[in-house]
């Protein structure tokens, strides 16, 4: 009858991006039947949901550029309260505007970001020990540029006697919503970041480098690709998510925490895993990794709206970790 | 009237999803012979071979082994029934010692469970003694070169006393002379009785090894006859199901060549005392090389063969022009007359140097990525605007046209080239070294597993390539392609060229004698007498 529709829709059933889609449904169906008395349908608590993910997304953005690498990089999280740290440093003690802050604050992500990759693709040390060893040191540096304490409007001023100064616009601003209220500024960033990286991933050379680079890196050298500089390229777009993560995660908290952002990384490669992209590297794409960072998002939501206490929370993350990356690996081994 | 078969399938059907693989194909093993599968890539002999061996359980038909129906639901169920399988890729793990590897699975354990390690040590060298391998059971298979790695996988096998052994292509990584040894043995397993699977795309080993050969061709068994009744041509006319038309070493480019070079044209590329040091860093230090002041000229539009057995360096010359060795090599090259010294393969690629490697897998593609960004790949500077972003639908054509010349086929040139079956894979392959235009291509192995019809398809290329002045360097372990392709034939032993041979003098038995480093006439007849005894060449 309609042979030729029905294999093709199996086809497009078997691709990664559907896959994740029909996980990223099966959520959205236990959304609706755990309404949480009609919670669920109301558009506020999507928004928040897209508002609370946003900044796990950008550094899942880094993430999957440096993962199809067949790399990893653990340090996202020690960068984001870095950049946290020295952007809150930078517009409140040192009064610098926010067009003067904002691009040090990346400049430095990217920086940390080329070192790893350097480390990787010059040295040749493993990805995982050279991204553990950048965590441990961007958390000090962090700890070092706040001298251990958060980074507050209260500020110590020459006279040596701390006084309150007005809070920067910008932190209002990036933490702000646009459309009658109901878009975060924070998911709109997110947004760029996916569709910056889905360009240099789909549109440029660069993401051709990037995935041969992972597929094979012995091959892509011999196919000319400039190898070591692409994996710098990867690692230092990485830390530049991971910086533009920071100056959001110190707008939403209003202040610079050291301490901020602790295992976020891991939830960055959850959401990369189970939009299907392969830690082997070489394979899977920014596409899939939204889909990923909505999947647990709505996960999250769902528990904390039906009252779900951490404990579960945390257990019923781990199983749908599992569940959904062999839900996506199907049948093609 | 005819002995039982030792194992018979029977109407063995197989499908991958939708697709049907093996249409009700009918096959068995005999004891004491040697059955040659011959067919194209993707004539479903490896699916044939993976439901003897274990690899699929669930096709439909009928596997008899030993007089009663089987199912294997795991490769190690069929290696307890008594098949052995030695597939096209190692199975060994580099990481242990020989005679850890050849005791895998199989420890002999002592009281809680310890390994009895001096036992296995001095098992694995009465083992390796009655293989005629020279090899310490105390190494690491690392260290080893690929053809000891794949004799000890076949000695690894043979060990567990198989019935049947199932072999896919094991000489593609083995020269010459280890084939003869692997041939020899398998010989003397066949007299003994057991029966023996052989896979190959080589016509020469098909006739030296077969008592019968069944051909597959496109999930169907077409015939299953004796060797002696089948001719080379009829056979390789049912593997195909068209003719193929044969080639002849064409001498007109090398004429061609011979006259630019007369009219005092510079050649294509001229290599002056290329010296190459040991990959092992403390052999290096020691002084070890691997080429060893080689020197060479290549007109444009020639053919060179490089001929050499396993461990001559010619892999290592060719890696060396292309850029690929970094400090390891040195000397002085020259490209249509200019100083190229390539630091890395990029910029011998903007030069014009194309190589293909022998290791596809390893160091060709990249599994994952399309077809059209596999064969792009090293062209990717031609489709790009400014921050690289890339003229997509003006890559899509140009892949397209390109492929459409190498006759490839592909379920869609956006599906993952490792979709595609080996040969395709060469073609995508080779496919990638022509799109960046090179004046000179060096080819390691360039029909390495793949079918005849691939073959005489690359073979076509190659001729239309040196027509337009393409300059070729040519490393092949089968004589004939050797000879077949080849304007002039460097040999190299252990690192030096041994020998050029052009013309008449260009003879098979002068490479194989150069390439072994065989001087003296006494030595060399005694070696070829010895070859003939075990003769069948055809």
């Amino acid at each position: 009858m309609n042979g030729p529709t029905d294999s093709r829709l199996r086809g497009w059933l078997a691709t990664p991006v559907a896959r994740a889609l029909l996980a990223l449904a099966l959520m959205l169906v236990i959304g609706c039947v755990f309404n949480a008395d009609g919670a669920f349908f109301r558009w506020s608590v999507h928004r928040d949901m897209l508002r609370q993910v946003s900044v796990f997304g950008i550094l899942a953005c880094g993430m999957t550029v440096v993962i199809l690498t067949a790399g990893i990089d653990l340090s996202v999280s020690s960068v984001l309260a870095l950049s946290a740290v020295g952007f809150a440093w930078l517009t409140l003690p040192m009064g610098w505007p926010a067009v003067w802050a904002i691009p040090a604050v990346l400049v430095i992500g990217t920086a940390l970001g080329s070192v790893s990759g350097m480390l990787v693709a010059r040295m040749r040390i493993q990805p995982f020990i050279v991204t553990l060893a950048m965590m441990v040191f961007a958390r000090g540096l962090a700890k070092v540029v706040s001298g251990g304490q958060k980074i507050t409007n209260y500020v110590t001023g020459a006279d040596g006697v701390a006084h309150l100064v007005p809070m920067p616009r910008i932190f209002g601003l990036i933490d702000s919503r646009v459309v009658g209220g109901n878009v975060s500024i924070v998911t709109l960033v997110f947004l760029a970041c996916v569709l910056a990286t889905w360009i240099i991933l789909a549109r440029l050379r660069l993401g051709r480098h990037i995935y041969a680079v992972g597929g094979n890196e012995e091959a892509a050298r011999l196919s000319g690709v400039p190898v070591a500089r692409t994996l710098i390229v990867a690692y230092a777009l990485s830390g530049l998510m991971a910086a533009v993560a920071g100056i959001c995660q110190a707008a939403q908290e209003m202040q610079g925490d050291p301490e901020t952002g602790m295992g976020y990384e891991l939830d960055a490669i959850a959401m990369v895993v189970i939009g299907g992209t392969s830690l082997m590297g070489g394979k899977g794409s920014v596409t899939t990794t939204l889909i990923g960072v909505l999947t647990i998002g709505y996960l999250q939501k769902i528990l904390s709206l039906n009252a779900a206490p951490e404990a579960t929370r945390l257990m019923l993350t781990g199983a749908i970790i599992i569940c959904a990356v062999l839900f996506q690996r199907g049948r093609d081994r | 009237m005819s002995p039982e078969p030792l194992v018979s399938l029977r109407g063995i059907r197989k499908s991958f999803g939708p697709v049907e693989i093996l249409h009700a194909v009918d096959f068995d093993v005999l004891p004491g012979e040697v059955h040659v599968l011959a067919g194209e890539n993707g004539a479903g002999k490896s699916t044939l071979v993976n439901i003897l061996s274990g690899v699929y359980a669930d096709f439909t038909g009928e596997l008899v082994l030993g007089g009663r129906s089987r199912r294997f639901s795991v490769p190690a169920q069929a290696v307890d029934a008594g098949v052995a399988t030695i597939h096209q890729e190692l199975s060994l793990i580099p990481s242990m010692t020989v005679a850890d590897n050849l005791f895998l699975g199989r420890e002999v354990v002592g009281r809680w469970g310890r390994v009895a390690f001096a036992f296995q040590e001095a098992e694995a060298r009465r083992i390796l003694d009655d293989a005629g391998l020279d090899v310490s059971p105390r190494r690491l298979v690392a260290e080893l070169p690929v053809s000891v790695q794949q004799m000890l996988e076949i000695v690894r096998a043979l060990a567990w006393d198989a019935r049947i052994l199932v072999l896919d292509e094991p000489t593609s990584a083995l020269a010459e002379r280890e084939v003869d040894a692997l041939f020899a043995r398998l010989g003397s397993l066949r007299d003994r009785g057991r029966g023996i699977v052989y896979i190959t795309h080589r016509m020469e080993e098909i006739y030296r090894l077969a008592d019968r050969i069944t051909v597959l061709r496109d999930g169907v068994r077409v015939a299953t006859a004796p060797a002696q009744e089948l001719s080379p041509d009829e056979l390789v006319t049912l593997m195909v199901g068209r003719e193929v038309t044969r080639l002849r070493r064409k001498d007109s480019a090398a004429e061609g060549a011979r006259q630019a070079g007369a009219a005092g044209r510079a050649p294509a590329l001229e290599v002056r005392a290329l010296t190459v040091a040991h990959p092992l860093p403390e052999l290096a230090r020691a002084g070890r090389v691997v080429v060893n002041d080689v020197s060479f000229t290549l007109a444009a539009g020639e053919v060179v063969g490089l001929a050499g057995l396993q461990g001559s360096g010619a892999s290592d010359v060719l890696h060396a022009v292309f850029g690929a060795l970094g400090k390891r090599a040195w000397g002085e090259m020259r490209l249509f007359g200019a100083p190229y010294a390539p630091s890395n393969p990029g910029e011998a690629l903007r030069a014009g140097v194309a190589l293909l490697t022998a290791d596809r897998k390893g160091l060709g593609l990249a599994p994952w990525l399309s077809v059209t960004h596999s064969v792009s790949l090293s062209s990717l500077d031609r489709f790009s605007r400014t921050l690289g972003w890339l003229r997509r639908r003006q890559e899509r054509d140009a892949v397209a046209e390109l492929t459409r010349g190498f006759h490839l086929s592909a379920p869609s040139l956006d599906a993952p080239v490792r979709a595609l079956s080996g040969g395709n894979q060469q073609k995508a392959y080779l496919a990638r070294c022509l799109m960046v235009e090179p004046r000179v291509l060096l080819l390691d192995e360039p029909t390495r597993g793949i079918d005849v019809g691939a073959k005489a398809d690359v073979y076509a290329l190659v001729r239309d390539w040196t027509a337009r002045g393409i300059s070729i360097v040519l490393i092949t372990s089968e004589m004939e392609e050797l000879f077949l392709l080849s304007d002039r034939i460097l040999v190299l032993h252990r690192g030096r060229i041994s020998a050029e041979l052009e013309g008449a003098v260009a003879t098979k038995d002068a490479v194989l004698a150069a390439a072994m480093g065989v001087d003296s006439g006494e030595e060399r007849d005694g070696f070829f007498a010895a070859r003939d005894r075990d003769g069948g060449l055809r």
